[in-house]
């Protein structure tokens, strides 16, 4: 499998990582490098086979649809790099 | 005292011989003298660490004690912990306090053992030499040139030195067993399940198990029974009834049949890793065991289908570090979108950045049949080449390891070499079995080697039986590093 300059632009921003421009070159040449170690598993043959997800093949166990959590906004929002009013603060996104 | 087994401080604390806080002490001030050199931690709060010891010991003033009150306990810095910083080995986390404790630490806890502080760590976990923690790599006790190995390489590092009694650590391709096996400890990854995953912080969470680390496999046995348990916060935590895992210890291992695959022991194997392990397992001969060759076909395919899983649940757990709600957060931005993207260029390492991005571009649209698809059905092959092989065995063993420690600086340069040296140890993983590692003895330059020790599902008493017997054979356990400060 080959990867372009673009296609890297284009994980990385689906990853939402900046990268620069002469960091592209580097990522493309390791991740190639990573891809030819993965794409050995499209040689094998798993005609028939069931995906396996967890290791015992158990499901995800249910819990009644309940509050269990208590409120602890202000202990967490401690950790926050911008609060205010209770609130969690981002760059405006709508004008 | 810093050399004793936990049983051995177990009987001392409760003879009222030394108190807890006089043992703490002890190793708080052996981090002080040797941390600096290795870098096992990334951070110690002694007043914590000694107010969790006087704890103990009023605890066991109070008739309240556990084998394990009072007992040390270093904690790899994946756990949440209450209070305590808690980095993940990670810029991006370089500022958190954890506003709770993982189920492990309460465990840890429950118990009465006393935390050290919190060990260093490859970056998110993802390392195999512990030389992508931002906080500086760790040195081998046994050779500082050498890595510790990776993700643990804190955990396994403090044990060696003897900085730590015990250490928690976590392992989604190896992260305990190569480690430990680097640094000539013991060490064991429960089957999937068995350990909670809550407050561990996430990194592939189908593969992600905590598990313990120590000098010996009695001590391995005493810290699963504190830290094994069903816990309702993690979705895939295993309802079992409780057992005690060092029941069968001492029971003779006469009639044990060993498989040895034989993709483990080809090409790729050092000849002084293959000379040790073979020392071994004509010690286990010598106890009664037959080994039989059997064969896990699939075991090199495990790489590919490892860096796609894992990655891509990576790439989705690591979406929640977007400088919002805690965390790193870059200073300067023009946008939103321009602040998640260099908030999380800023806080993330180069090998985190690579994994996501492998992640991100398995699971993007089209590719999902072709990559995470593909890789579960070869998750599933590599789970039947381990049913066969346990249809002819008990017990599998081979190298944790291909090689013994390798240098700081070797591989840090090429992800594909470093991935390749996991080659053992990852498909235990994938198929969700119990492993471990041993010390069997030194390779080249006196570095430590690893015997593994794969059982079936919950057989951990069975592995850890087996590695007693061996250890109440030989004294590669007990062996202490050389260039570090005698007890």
């Amino acid at each position: 499998m080959s990867l372009s300059n673009t296609d890297v632009k284009r994980i990385a921003q689906l990853a939402r990582i900046a990268v620069s421009e002469p960091e592209v070159g580097e990522y493309l040449r390791q991740l190639e490098g990573i891809f030819g170690l993965i794409e050995e598993m499209q040689g094998v043959d798993t005609e028939g086979l069931s995906p396996m997800s967890h290791a015992l093949d158990e499901s995800l166990r249910m819990r009644e649809d309940t509050v269990t959590a208590r409120d602890q906004r202000d202990l967490f929002q401690t950790l926050a790099p911008q609060v205010e009013a209770g609130l969690y603060l981002v760059p405006k996104v709508i004008e | 005292m810093l050399n004793l087994s936990l049983k051995e401080l177990g009987a001392l604390l409760a003879a009222r011989k030394i108190s807890s806080a006089e043992l703490t002490r002890a190793f708080l001030d052996r981090i002080e003298a040797l941390n600096p050199a290795l870098n096992a931690f990334i951070t110690v709060a002694p007043e914590k660490s000694l107010e969790q010891a006087r704890r103990a010991d009023e605890r066991r003033a109070a008739g309240d004690a556990t084998p394990l009150t009072g007992i040390p306990i270093a904690h790899k810095d994946i756990f949440c912990t209450k209070g305590w910083l808690t980095t993940c080995g990670s810029k991006m986390l370089a500022n958190f306090v954890a506003p709770y404790d993982a189920h492990v630490i309460e465990r840890c806890a429950d118990a009465g053992l006393v935390s050290l502080g919190k060990t260093n760590m490859d970056e998110f976990a993802m390392g195999s030499s512990n030389e992508t923690s931002h906080f500086g790599p760790v040195k081998n006790p046994w050779d500082p040139a050498a890595v510790p190995g990776g993700s643990s390489g804190g955990s396994a590092a403090a044990v060696a030195a003897r900085l730590a009694p015990a250490a928690t650590g976590t392992d989604t391709g190896g992260s305990i067993r190569q480690p430990a096996a680097l640094c000539g400890i013991s060490g064991i990854k429960p089957t999937y399940g068995a350990v909670s995953r809550y407050g561990m912080i996430a990194f592939a969470s189908s593969l992600d198990q905590g598990g313990p680390m120590a000098k010996s496999a009695e001590d391995l046995a005493l810290l699963l029974n504190a830290m094994v348990g069903f816990d309702e916060r993690d979705s895939t935590s295993l309802r079992r009834p409780p057992e005690d895992y060092a029941r069968d210890l001492e029971a003779p291992l006469a009639g044990l049949t060993i498989g040895l695959p034989r993709e483990y022991f080809a090409e790729g194997l050092s000849e002084d890793v293959a000379r040790a392990v073979e020392d071994a397992l004509a010690q286990y001969r010598r106890l009664g065991a037959k080994t039989v060759e059997v064969s896990l076909p699939n075991t090199r395919l495990s790489i590919a289908a490892y860096y796609v899983l894992a990655p891509a649940e990576a790439s989705s757990n690591l979406s929640r570090y977007d400088g919002v709600r805690y965390g790193y957060r870059a200073p300067e931005y023009k946008d939103l979108a321009d602040m998640y993207g260099r908030t999380r260029a800023d806080g993330f390492g180069p090998e985190v950045k690579r994994r996501i991005m492998i992640g991100t571009y398995v699971l993007s649209h089209g590719y999902y049949d072709a990559y995470y698809l593909k890789a579960q059905k070869l998750r599933r092959l590599i789970a039947r080449d381990f049913a066969e092989a346990f249809a002819q065995c008990d017990l599998i063993m081979g190298p944790t390891s291909p090689t013994v420690a390798f240098n700081q600086g070797e591989k840090s340069s090429d992800p594909v070499q470093m991935y390749l040296s996991d080659v053992y140890t990852i498909a235990v993983n994938l198929a969700g079995l119990p492993g471990m590692s041993i010390p069997v003895g030194f390779g080249r330059e006196g570095r430590p080697v690893g015997l593994q020790i794969v059982g079936n599902y919950f057989s951990e008493a069975k592995m850890l039986n087996c590695a007693h017997q061996f250890q109440r054979a030989t004294d590669w356990h007990g062996r202490m590093p050389s260039g570090i400060p005698g007890i």
